[in-house]
């Protein structure tokens, strides 16, 4: 039962990948079963309806609050964490940030870093940013511990080996760690503990990311269930974490609901194993936790979509995963189609204002609109709307003056002529006739290949008289009754 | 111009002309469907935790060294991390003169580096206090200390709490409130609500993924 299953290439562009993706069944599979069960889970956390909606609601007007305060709290949450004795950088680049952590390394000589998960890191490429410099980068969540060690990257934000089954995993810590090859689970994450104790007892420095960063009182807030992140943050003697600027929020109190809300809408658990939340290194009478607690605020293009009202309601994301789950396309093509860091709905609204829309001009249109992401969402940011308005973007002309990183990816002259042309047709009488007349006429040489619609589809024909005539006609013949 | 001043003058130049959104919280929300009688508290603590394998014995404050003992026999385990200092730590020694307890006491004393290799691998089993409990999600709140830092409720295997009956709150909401965390908090303050886990691979549930395989509390039911 030890079967290899190719794994999803990451070449080409979105259309590509999704066929290979579409064909490829045991990944389906994986998928589509994992995301059944997690839709489940969700419906399962929330029976009352009232409840979540009112939660949601809460969640929304949080973080629409934390944002219209943003850089106020920014430095509110900058001189707390000082004051607790934590060091507090500011990138605005993933570059930036990424020189920032290793500078932070070499100053203590490091060359080992355990990372707990951290969706930031991975937009910063962290690992192989390190790894260049001779500094050791190793994954400490079960999930992205495989997907390291098979050389990929995570297909889920919050599971992120969930493209794999345990025969897959079992041939990979087989080839890897040459262990017996084992199907059992609870004996692959026995192994999995028994590798990575070792990496964190030995670790120079610890890193992760941060769910929530309270203001008030200069707090970062982690939720985890398996420990690792606990281990990352407070085994090594430097902790490092990295995280966006929108995940400052007011005060204490605003993270109850926000809690809640995460974890009954990633895992339907009322709560994560860990909810670990660190304001401070080590004090001098206490005998562990880091020595040096460092934060690392990144923006890369967050402030860009901050500029646009609509757009800033990207950065309510609490990074749940439920609208990827949700979400018929993902199931269907799986986390590494999209090419990208943050796959599926969330992955379609944040991704542009990251590497542009250029680098990836297929996001706003894969999708269907059929609104399951907007409806799960646990701060309600309305992804559907957001996908149309990222489409206007990416068809504006340069005249038009796009709006959002590299819009009018896909403006072309020729779609446009079509349409004003298709407009003035509809708009004049006279030669809407005319194209009727020729339509009905010549029938027969409309092409039979339109393209995908034609995948599936039979080519559309005009019928031998327009519904015009045959009203004009039944009028005549009725007297109009 | 700094990265810092960079940012922060984008983020102001995209609020200019508006206003801060009010703070309308509405604490109701988080609390009331979240409300139990004091009778029913203890018992879906105990459901929540139990139902993600946690093992929950309700004792008495005078007798639950022996529970610990006995624990600890049943696993046949050869030694246990304490915290002298405490009240709970002086019982439990007291308790294992008393009975001659071949298990071996150990105390968190020295800095985590100078025994890394020995806490991170041999260490069996911890027992640590608890300043409370949350009814809504069952979980336990831990405020380490210097008496019982950090790891020493991630390290060992097997995790024993003490948590008092009458610290248990409904929802975290109280808590927070209870306990005044805004006015300040540890360096690391946690809510642990099981044994560490993951579904990482098929979702299968799989417990001890890297902190503790087991997770035991004990409720004292008359403090
Ligand atoms: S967009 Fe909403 S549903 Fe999707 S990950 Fe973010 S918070 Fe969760």
């Amino acid at each position: 039962m030890s079967q290899r299953i190719p794994v999803t290439e990451l070449t080409g562009g979105f259309r590509d990948r999704a066929e290979v993706a579409l064909a490829d069944g045991q990944l389906r599979t994986n998928f589509r079963t994992a995301m059944d069960s997690l839709m489940k889970k969700r419906a399962d956390a929330f029976p009352d309806e009232e409840e979540r909606e009112g939660l949601r609601e809460l969640g929304n007007r949080i973080k629409a609050r934390a944002l219209s305060r943003l850089p106020d709290l920014l430095e509110q949450l900058e001189a707390k964490l000082t004051d607790n004795g934590v060091q507090v950088h500011w990138a605005e680049t993933t570059e930036q940030a990424n020189e920032i952590v290793h500078g932070i390394i070499q100053a203590r000589q490091g060359t080992q870093v355990v990372k707990g998960k951290s969706m930031v890191s991975e937009e910063m490429e962290m690992n192989d940013y390190l790894a260049e410099r001779g500094v050791e980068c190793l994954e400490s969540d079960m999930g992205e511990y495989i997907v390291q060690l098979d050389g990929e990257k995570p297909s889920h934000i919050i599971m992120p080996a969930i493209h794999k089954n345990r025969y897959q995993v079992a041939r990979l810590f087989h080839d890897k760690l040459g262990v017996d090859e084992t199907d059992d689970v609870n004996e692959l994450i026995q192994i999995g503990r028994r590798t990575l104790r070792r990496k964190f007892m030995e670790a120079d420095v610890g890193v992760s990311g941060v769910n929530f960063a309270i203001a008030e009182t200069g707090t970062l807030l982690l939720v985890e269930n398996e420990g690792n992140g606990r281990m990352s943050t407070t085994a090594p003697p430097v902790h490092v974490a990295v995280t966006g600027i929108e995940k400052v929020v007011e005060n204490l109190r605003d993270v109850v609901p926000l809690l809640s809300l995460l974890t009954r809408s990633a895992l339907g658990q009322p709560i994560t194993t860990y909810v670990n939340l660190i304001s401070g290194p080590r004090k001098a009478d206490e005998l562990d936790g880091p020595e040096e607690v460092h934060l690392v605020l990144l923006d890369n293009g967050r402030s860009g979509a901050f500029a646009d009202a609509q757009m800033r309601q990207t950065l309510n994301c609490i990074r749940c995963g439920a609208c990827m789950n949700h979400c018929p396309v993902y199931t269907r093509v799986g986390g590494h189609t999209y090419g990208e860091v943050y796959p599926g709905p969330i992955g379609k609204i944040v991704t542009p204002h990251m590497v542009g829309l250029h680098q990836v001009p297929d996001h706003p249109s894969a999708s269907s609109l059929c609104g399951a992401c907007g409806e799960v969402c646990p701060v309600k940011i309305p992804i559907p709307e957001l996908l149309q308005r990222l489409r206007q973007e990416n068809v504006k002309s340069p005249a038009e003056g796009p709006k959002v990183k590299d819009g009018g990816a896909k403006y072309s002259r020729k779609e446009r002529l079509i349409w004003r042309f298709w407009r003035t047709l509809n708009s004049t009488p006279a030669l809407y006739r005319l194209f009727l007349w020729g339509a009905t006429r010549f029938r027969k040489l409309t092409p039979k290949h339109v393209g995908p619609w034609t995948q599936n589809h039979t080519a559309p024909v005009p019928a031998k008289r327009s519904l015009h005539d045959l009203a004009r006609e039944h009028l005549a013949r009725n007297g109009g009754q | 111009m700094s990265a810092r001043s960079n940012i922060l003058n984008k983020l102001r130049t995209g609020l200019a002309g508006s206003i801060p959104r009010p703070d309308d919280f509405d604490e109701r929300l988080v609390t009331e469907p979240w409300q139990y009688a004091p009778e029913d508290r203890v018992m879906r603590l105990r459901n929540l935790m139990e139902a993600v394998h946690t093992e929950v014995h309700q004792v008495r404050s005078d007798d639950w060294p022996e529970k610990v003992a006995a624990i600890l026999a049943e696993r046949e385990l050869g030694n246990l991390l304490h915290a002298p200092a405490t009240v709970h730590g002086q019982q439990l020694a007291v308790h294992w003169e008393q009975s001659g307890s071949h298990v071996q006491l150990l105390a968190y004393d020295r800095p985590v580096e100078e025994w890394k290799e020995e806490l991170f691998w041999q260490v069996d089993a911890s027992i640590t206090g608890t300043v409370g409990a949350i009814a809504a999600t069952g979980s336990l709140v831990l405020w380490p200390d210097r008496h019982e830092p950090r790891l020493m409720s991630l390290l060992p295997p097997l995790h024993i709490a003490l948590l008092k009956a009458s610290e248990i709150e409904d929802n975290l909401y109280a808590m927070m409130q209870r306990q005044n965390w805004s006015a300040g908090l540890p360096t690391n303050l946690l809510l642990v609500s099981g044994p560490s886990k993951t579904a990482d691979i098929e979702q299968v549930l799989a417990y001890g993924a890297h902190g503790p395989k087991e997770l035991v509390v004990l409720i004292l039911e008359d403090a």
